[in-house]
């Protein structure tokens, strides 16, 4: 742990050679470093006037408690071991508050595990308990364990340490930027280490997954449904350190759904995906059946079970090939 | 009775949030207070008053809303200790990026929507960095990725805040703040002697004073002019 004292007192280059990650909090916080490298952040402070810090609404006692929480948080990030290899769901109730009948369910690293059930019957709400690392405090009471224990409160609040990625159903952008700036942010809000590489994977990884391709240089805001969902599946499979991803429903998509759900089942991981689609429902190890609000059972994948999958597949590619026949603007019917 | 003040820009869904977490925190039998504090025009004390709510709205007019908080504040209170309130939240719309109301050691909540821009976090300045929870609405208009990026920048620049994600519309997540809301230990009799975390200051020209011709001859007291040459 460092302390404000620590910082005040070094040189600002020193410092930000060992936290590299405070030149944006620098220059997010309105303090011009450049040039000062060899300044202590005191005698940077005192060479400005009352009138300065007003103008500049610097509060020096606050910005040295922030910056030494930053370097704290980012520290603890950085060293700390990300790893889960269990997550436990202990039931709570249905939506006519009748309890589930399970005793607890364990689903352990590198597993898939799709949710289905009728629309409106809580897939979400569950994906939802999970993320929240829910104790019996969402309208559902269910309890979310981490490798067997309650997990530290942490989890909840911090902005880069995730337990999960999540892919959701909105895929919206507001922002003004373009996609290469937009996961280079996103990239340096999870503290990646070799950004630049990463970016590139993404965006070619997105653009392997895209129905119509897109430059790095075009605004997020400009992108279709299927680009940006392509964007955001590359993005989570990649750049996310999160030992759990959601996933939301990733099938009405414009996309190769095999090949994302490939990318994002990265061995590390334990996924979980609410689905209507069976395709994807089977390429999981086990499904949960939600009714009414409840987990009502969970079914294990047979091999058996599986042998249907190459028919939905060879399905799947029969459709694929019409929709891209469709788009090329060719006729549906053979060899014209 | 406990002081929270929430604070954050014009419809960042401050009024929204509050409602939600009322009603989560109604459930466990606490009396709660709102005062709305504004510059020219408020609905919200009607929103309030709909939902139960007792509410005292102050409009500040020609005057910075949040110098107009501070010179109210200890009477808003005495009047929520009179109605033998549990907890008082006061809603001020953040209309000056200079100024907060934040008091030391009361709760301070900034209310902030992920439709502002990227940017938008280093604009905003002490109500935004000073503030012990940021509530971040409409991740429900965005991407998840872009929800992450812009917690990111909140982060940036108020690392030992709580951040929190709300949807003012469904309430997801207010359940969560009310949690941190209400605390027993943080009992107020009066707020007479406390002090702001922040300074206000306030430029005091001729046009504070209501003058409104443009010209060097009219203009007085502290006047600054820009550096057209630096661009500063
Ligand atoms: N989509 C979406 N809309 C929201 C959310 N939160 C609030 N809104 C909407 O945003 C608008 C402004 O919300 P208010 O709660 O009135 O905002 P406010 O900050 O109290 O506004 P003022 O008091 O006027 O400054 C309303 O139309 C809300 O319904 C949210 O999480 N998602
Ligand atoms: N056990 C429960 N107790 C109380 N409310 C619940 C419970 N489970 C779900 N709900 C509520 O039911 C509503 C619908 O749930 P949810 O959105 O998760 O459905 P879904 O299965 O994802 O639907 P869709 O297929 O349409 O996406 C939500 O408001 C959710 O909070
Ligand atoms: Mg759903
Ligand atoms: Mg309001
Ligand atoms: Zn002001
Ligand atoms: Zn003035």
């Amino acid at each position: 742990m460092i302390g404000k004292n620590q910082i005040a007192e070094r040189h600002i280059g020193s410092l930000l050679e060992d936290y590299p990650f405070l030149t944006s909090f620098f220059g997010d916080n309105g303090l011009l470093v450049d040039g000062h490298s060899d300044a202590t952040l005191n005698e940077l402070f005192s060479e400005f006037d009352e009138e300065e810090r007003e103008e500049k609404a610097i509060n020096p006692a606050l910005l040295m408690n922030q910056a030494a929480e930053f370097i704290n948080q980012m520290l603890a990030f950085l060293n700390e071991d990300n790893d889960v290899h269990a997550l436990t769901i202990l039931p709570g109730t249905d939506k006519s508050g009748v309890p589930e009948g399970f005793d607890s369910l364990v689903i352990k690293k590198s597993e898939v595990v799709s949710i289905v059930g009728p629309t409106g019957s809580g897939k979400s709400r569950l994906l939802g308990d999970i993320e929240w690392v829910a104790q019996a405090d969402t309208p559902t009471s269910r309890r979310i364990l981490i490798n067997g224990d309650i997990p530290d409160s942490s989890w909840r609040f911090s902005t880069s340490k995730k337990l999960v990625a999540q892919l959701s159903q909105n895929m919206n952008f507001v922002m003004d930027l373009s996609v290469r700036e937009f996961i280079e942010l996103h990239a340096e809000s999870r503290l990646v280490e070799n950004p630049a590489e990463i970016v590139e994977r993404v965006i070619i990884e997105a653009n392997n997954l895209a129905g119509e391709s897109f430059s790095p240089d075009t605004p997020i805001t400009s992108l279709s449904g299927g680009q940006s969902r392509a964007l955001m599946i590359a993005d989570t499979a990649i750049l996310s350190r999160s030992p759990i991803i959601l996933i939301d429903e990733i099938e009405n998509a414009g996309i190769d759904r095999k090949r994302a759900l490939q990318l994002l089942l990265s061995e590390e991981k334990i996924v979980l995906m609410a689905t209507h689609d069976p395709i994807l429902a089977l390429m999981a190890d086990r499904r949960i059946i939600i009714r009414n609000g409840g987990i009502a059972k969970v079914i294990e994948t047979t091999d058996e079970e599986r042998t249907i999958l190459s028919t939905l597949e060879e399905l799947d590619r029969t459709i694929l090939g019409y929709r891209t026949r469709l788009r090329a603007g060719e006729s549906l019917l053979e060899g014209e | 009775m406990n002081l929270v003040t929430v604070s954050g820009p014009p419809s960042s869904g401050k009024t929204s949030v509050i409602l939600k977490t009322i009603d989560a925190l109604k459930q466990r039998g606490l009396k709660i207070g709102v005062v709305k504090f504004d510059c020219l025009y408020t609905d919200d004390d009607t929103l309030y008053r709909k939902a139960g709510i007792p509410v005292k709205k102050g409009l500040s007019g020609a005057m910075c809303p949040d110098h107009y908080f501070v010179s109210n504040i200890e009477e808003v209170a005495q009047w929520g200790i009179g109605e033998e309130l549990d907890l008082l939240i006061s809603e001020s719309a953040g209309l000056c990026n200079r100024c907060s109301p934040y008091i030391k050691e009361i709760k301070a909540v900034c209310v902030i929507d992920n439709l502002s821009g990227v940017n938008t976090p280093k604009k905003i300045g002490p109500m935004l960095k000073s503030a012990d929870i940021v509530v971040i609405t409409k991740g429900d208009i965005v991407s998840q990725a872009e929800r992450e990026v812009f917690a990111s920048k909140v982060n940036l620049v108020n690392p030992s805040a709580i951040i929190m994600h709300i949807n003012g519309l469904t309430g997801q997540g207010s359940f969560e703040l009310s949690t941190l809301f209400h605390d027993e230990k943080n009992v107020i009799d009066t707020l007479v002697g406390r002090e702001l975390r922040f300074t206000m200051p306030s430029a005091l020209c001729s046009y504070c004073l209501g003058e409104t011709r443009i010209g060097e001859n009219f203009q007085m007291g502290n006047v600054r002019k820009m550096n057209l040459e630096t661009g500063q």
